[in-house]
């Protein structure tokens, strides 16, 4: 049966609307980003700006370091990418080697370490923030990026580690007897023949991975307190709570903020269905 | 990610390790990475929820036994909290379930561009939490905000109305907040469940006379059972450690009115330094979160069960 004109019509006017609802909030974040303060505090909202400024951009990548807002965002977003890759790279690295373990081999108390791993992805970060707190000091890594990886990599390990063994379930079986019987040893055939097969499962899973450690919030704001480590969620909070009136200084930092994530979400984008199909379905 | 995985292929072929070492070899890693930073803070927040701990200095403090937890429970605030988070939970679950069955059905649909609409949908789930809260307490801001001037040039309503000033209607404001943000991934789990659903079935159902209704009703919502009892609980579980946005939209106020179990956790620890009862209240976090992960594997494997294909 062909779907009738109206049919046709009405769904694409619903699609449009739908877009509508989740753009304008978007928008109007790069909108006030290059809108000029005393545009923003005008009492009526001018929703595109008389005097567009590109300014707060400037400042955030090249104003002085000292305590300038602009100099913090940038040491900010520079943290968050080094810390979240390297947490994403460690985790990824311990997680595909733990996945392919949970996925492939049979071994005793698989079931329960399996889900001890899940019940740590699980635990609300409230209940841990206060011994962490005290361990990194005594082990002077409060305020670094050291200490967030560390902690970071016990939330997205788990996930890693998960995602990844749902996705070696997805290879057909045989594969490594096929290099064994050709000679290769375990190890052989796992880094081999099951790696190279299994990349873009790793992207994608290195991609939530990135994700999660980027948008990370309590840890951040608890174990951070200088420009060292502080990450982009932090300094934007920070701001938010101490400036609420200035806010196209939040928004240009905002939507630099947002560009990383919302670039990996759009290339990754069909793999986020097929993921979770796999999870679901495969099983 | 939604299911266990299941041990596979049986190597026929021996030598080098044994299964069980080779296993270990891939998993300590792993391990030492989550446990080695885990285990110590989960068994001392459980030690520290049994004394009255009052500062953050290390020193000699009573054992109290399960009197913070006692406490807990007799504490009005508490109550209050706990209210406040069930229906943050209950509301935004309910939203974000409704609206991302309905957005997926419309990104099923014969759309052209499909992949455009997509593309869009998926962007409030990347924007980072921060951000989205920072966005909206601009767009509630009552002097300024988008959302009064938006009536105002609607014509709707010139007097303008401090979104974020009352705690009822502030709780409602961030609800939607979040809503906006997270329906994004409810709808791209509910659109991997309408891809298992054989387009045959609603050959046959069309066949019976059964009209769209009917046939959403008596087959769609059966068949996606799984992937709304998955979304159901997950979303549940983030309802329950929800912290972030109150952090940056409200601040748990006004008047505490969107204070919420976790955030309250973090008030009672860092602001009032009351470290046991703060540790009995995460604990209480805890076993909820918990009991609804074991009722999530329950579901996981009944579908397994079932064999959902």
């Amino acid at each position: 049966m062909r779907p009738s004109r109206a049919y046709l019509v009405w769904i694409h006017v619903a699609a449009v609307v739908m877009a509508l609802v989740v753009l304008a909030p978007f928008a109007w974040l790069v909108i006030s980003s290059i809108s000029p303060s005393s545009e923003l505090l005008s009492p009526h909202p001018h929703w595109w700006p008389d005097h567009p400024t590109l300014e707060r951009y400037r400042a955030i990548f090249s104003s002085g370091g000292g305590d300038d807002v602009a100099a913090n965002f940038r040491a900010a977003m520079i943290n968050s990418f080094v810390v979240a890759t390297a947490t994403t790279v460690v985790s990824l690295v311990v997680g595909v080697l733990g996945g392919y373990a949970f996925a492939r081999l049979r071994f005793r108390f698989r079931r329960t370490s399996l889900l001890a791993f899940l019940a740590i992805y699980m635990l609300p970060p409230i209940a841990l923030v206060i011994p962490l707190y005290l361990a990194l000091a005594n082990l002077g890594l409060l305020d670094t990026k050291i200490g967030l990886v560390i902690t970071y990599g016990s939330i997205v390990t788990p996930f890693c580690l998960w995602t990844m063994s749902n996705y070696f379930l997805s290879l057909p079986a045989g594969l490594e007897e096929a290099a064994r019987v050709d000679g290769a040893s375990r190890m052989g055939a796992l880094f081999w023949v099951i790696l190279p097969l299994a990349r873009p499962g790793i992207l994608t899973t290195g991609m939530f991975g990135f994700l999660l450690a980027w948008d990370e919030f309590l840890y951040a704001l608890i174990f951070t307190s200088s420009t060292d480590a502080k990450t982009i969620p932090v300094a934007i909070a920070e701001f938010t709570g101490k400036h609420s009136s200035d806010f196209g200084l939040i928004a240009a930092g905002g939507v630099l903020a947002t560009i990383p994530p919302v670039i990996l979400a759009l290339v990754f984008q069909r793999y986020i269905v097929g993921g979770l199909t796999s999870g679901a379905v495969k099983g | 990610m939604t299911s266990t995985p299941r041990a596979g292929g049986r190597p026929r072929v021996r030598g080098g390790y044994h299964e069980g070492r080779f296993a270990l070899l891939l998993l300590l890693p792993a391990a030492v990475v989550v446990f080695g930073v885990v285990l110590w803070p989960v068994v001392r927040t459980l030690v520290v929820s049994l004394y009255d701990v009052d500062s953050a200095m290390p020193g000699d403090y009573p054992f109290v036994g399960i009197d913070n937890y006692v406490q807990v429970f007799q504490d009005d605030r508490f109550y209050s909290v706990l209210g406040h988070t069930m229906y943050f939970t209950l509301v935004s679950t309910f939203l974000e379930l409704s609206l991302g069955i309905a957005v997926a059905l419309l990104l099923n649909a014969p759309l052209r561009a499909r992949w455009l609409w997509r593309s869009i949908v998926v962007l409030p789930w990347a924007l980072p939490t921060i951000v989205n809260g920072a966005l909206w307490r601009w767009i509630y801001n009552g002097q300024y905000g988008a959302l009064n001037g938006l009536l105002d040039t609607l014509g709707i309503s010139q007097t303008p109305t401090q979104w974020l000033g009352e705690p009822f209607l502030a709780l409602n404001m961030v609800i939607i907040a979040d809503v906006w943000k997270n329906t994004s991934i409810v709808v791209f789990f509910i659109l991997a469940g309408l891809q298992t659903i054989p387009s045959d079935l609603y050959e046959a159902a069309r066949v019976d006379g059964a009209g769209p209704w009917r046939a959403f009703w008596r087959l769609t919502i059966p068949m996606l059972a799984p992937s709304i009892a998955v979304v159901l609980i997950l979303r549940t579980i983030e309802a329950f450690k929800v912290f972030d946005i109150i952090y940056v939209m409200t601040g748990g106020g006004p008047a505490s009115g969107t204070q919420t179990v976790a955030f309250y956790t973090y008030l009672q620890a860092f602001s009032n330094q009351l470290f046991g009862y703060g540790a009995a209240l995460a604990y209480l976090i805890v076993l909820a979160v918990f009991a609804l992960a074991m009722a999530y594997l329950r579901i996981l494997r009944q579908n397994e069960m079932a064999g959902v294909e």
